[in-house]
């Protein structure tokens, strides 16, 4: 599903946020990447969703080659992408329904599909109440799980999450925890970029060390993790 | 294909309610841009009507462009009347009327009111005159030709071609007409600024969500096209404003028109823009405001990155 190549990542006139950096996950994984805060996770999960392109080295996603992909591609690798941010990236012009059915609008889907899906999302989440409201009157526990429901409604083959639970306590990040490996149970890949040790402790699953930019350790799963 | 078609017109009907959502949720500075672009376009589109009107009466005064051949005094009736005949036998006369020296006098002692001063000569100091009422529509070079061949005879005392006037006013018309279009090239320019300037806005304002949906896989084609709505609806808006604008403004006027076109024997027309007319307006409202929201998108969308 993805496999770095001696992978560099440098911004300009910056030092290197990622330095030769190889591994693959298989399709259907669930890992964590972890590491100190300027580590190299967000550059990490930028690359994957095409935000930055690597400087050296060969990165595949989803059978794309990243550094070779067209600009015009983008959009249509984005889609089978699902995306968690760490300040939700909600939009507060419109409902919580209509913030989870943009990712089936941008691609098309008919408006009868469109509710079913965006429902059954929210109902994933626990949200299906609250479909009318603006997300700005929601906790940011609430709007953390609309930013989920928005990310799989779109059934993705890949889940990407930039600090799923960096705003949210410890009973709330358990919740989001459980749908994420609800998600991976359902075979989707999942890559948590976290600092959240309580998480990666919980799940037992693999997990990618990085410090000052390199994979400093990888840990296959329920092995290196104290229980 | 069928599907394909099915829901790009669903993805399009989507799009021009939430265009027209967003219109209404601001309409105040969509009023404002709206109005903007209907005043400036209604100034070369005025005058447009105010000159197409003018070169539309002009047309009746050209074709009464009459050669008036004055004979010399001492020309005998029938070699006058010989001419006539043969002039009206020309393929560029219409019609030649002849008024002998008696005539002559007798129309002018009814219509001058010096009739008894004009008994008083001995005799009549008037020239016989033949009016040559050329075929319409020919040229002012034809016409020149038409006046030398006739000045030529030598019954002719003078000849007299009273276009001149006409032709000045036609390329004092022409003349106008350009300007207008140049005018017209630079408010369209102006308004093709209003909108993009407008739709540049919008695109600031909406960042976070172009952000989201570019995340989301959303091409640049998608995107860009509620924007594109948007300037469409801003130009025809704009356009329809200039409509009414023009219609309310004849209206105003009609007053005065109207009794001016009575001193003139109800000659005087007035037609505001015709059907035809309207059309292009609105389709050049509507062209503009495409034009302008597509510079102002394709340039502010590309900065608009993910980050």
């Amino acid at each position: 599903m993805i496999e770095f190549n001696h992978v560099f990542k440098r911004y300009p006139g910056e030092y290197d946020a990622l330095k030769n950096v190889s591994f693959k996950i298989e399709r259907g994984e669930m890992v964590f990447v972890t590491g100190h805060s300027g580590a190299g996770k967000t550059t990490l999960l930028k690359l994957i969703s095409l935000i930055e392109r690597p400087t050296r080295g060969q990165a595949v996603v989803n059978g794309k080659n990243l550094g070779k992909l067209a600009v015009r591609r983008v959009p249509y690798f984005r889609r089978d992408l699902g995306i968690v941010f760490q300040n939700y990236k909600l939009l507060f012009d419109r409902s919580v329904y209509d913030n989870v059915a943009l990712p089936l609008l941008v691609t098309g889907v008919e408006s009868r599909e469109v509710g079913k899906r965006v429902r059954a999302a929210l109902d994933k989440v626990g949200l299906l109440p609250k479909e009318r409201l603006n997300p700005i009157v929601l906790s940011g526990g609430e709007q953390q799980r609309v930013g989920i429901a928005r990310a799989i409604v779109h059934r993705p083959s890949l889940l990407l999450a930039d600090e799923p639970t960096g705003n949210v306590d410890i009973v709330l990040a358990e919740e989001i925890l459980d749908l994420f490996l609800d998600f991976n149970h359902h075979g989707v890949t999942v890559l948590i970029a976290t600092h959240d040790q309580r998480l990666i402790t919980r799940a037992r699953k693999r997990m990618l060390v990085l410090k000052h930019g390199e994979i400093a350790h990888d840990s296959p799963s329920a092995a290196g993790t104290p229980q | 294909m069928i599907r394909f078609l099915r829901k790009y017109g669903r993805h399009h009907r989507h799009v021009l309610a939430t265009t027209l959502q967003q219109l209404a949720r601001a309409p105040l500075a969509s009023l404002m841009t709206v109005a903007a672009i209907g005043i400036t376009l209604a100034l070369p589109t005025g005058l447009y009507v105010v000159i197409d009107n003018l070169q539309r009466m002009s047309q009746g005064w050209d074709t009464g462009g009459q050669i008036s051949l004055f004979m010399k005094r001492d020309a005998a009736e029938s070699s006058i009347e010989k001419l006539a005949e043969r002039v009206r036998r020309m393929r560029a006369v219409a019609r030649v009327d002849y008024i002998s020296r008696g005539q002559a006098l007798a129309e002018f002692k009814q219509l001058s009111g010096f009739g008894e001063a004009l008994n008083v000569l001995d005799r009549n100091p008037l020239p016989a005159l033949l009016v040559v009422h050329p075929t319409p529509g020919q040229n002012p070079e034809a016409l020149q030709a038409l006046l030398r061949d006739l000045r030529g005879n030598d019954l002719v005392e003078t000849a007299q071609l009273d276009v001149d006037w006409v032709r000045r006013l036609h390329a004092l018309l022409a003349l106008a007409e350009r300007a207008v279009w140049s005018l017209g090239a630079l408010l369209a320019l102006a308004v093709l600024l209003t909108i993009g300037n407008t739709i540049r806005l919008a695109v600031l304002n909406r960042r976070d969500e172009i952000e989201v949906m570019k995340l989301m896989g959303g091409t640049d084609t998608f995107i860009r096209r509620p924007f594109l709505y948007a300037g469409v609806l801003h130009g025809l808006l704009g356009a329809a404003v200039t409509w009414v604008i023009l219609a309310v403004t004849q209206l105003f006027l009609s007053g005065p028109i109207a009794s001016l076109a009575a001193s003139y024997g109800n000659e005087l027309r007035v037609e505001g823009l015709s059907v035809a007319g309207s059309g292009v307006l609105l389709t050049a409202g509507a062209l503009l405001g495409w034009l302008g929201s597509r510079l102002a998108v394709g340039r502010h969308l590309r900065a608009i990155e993910p980050s």
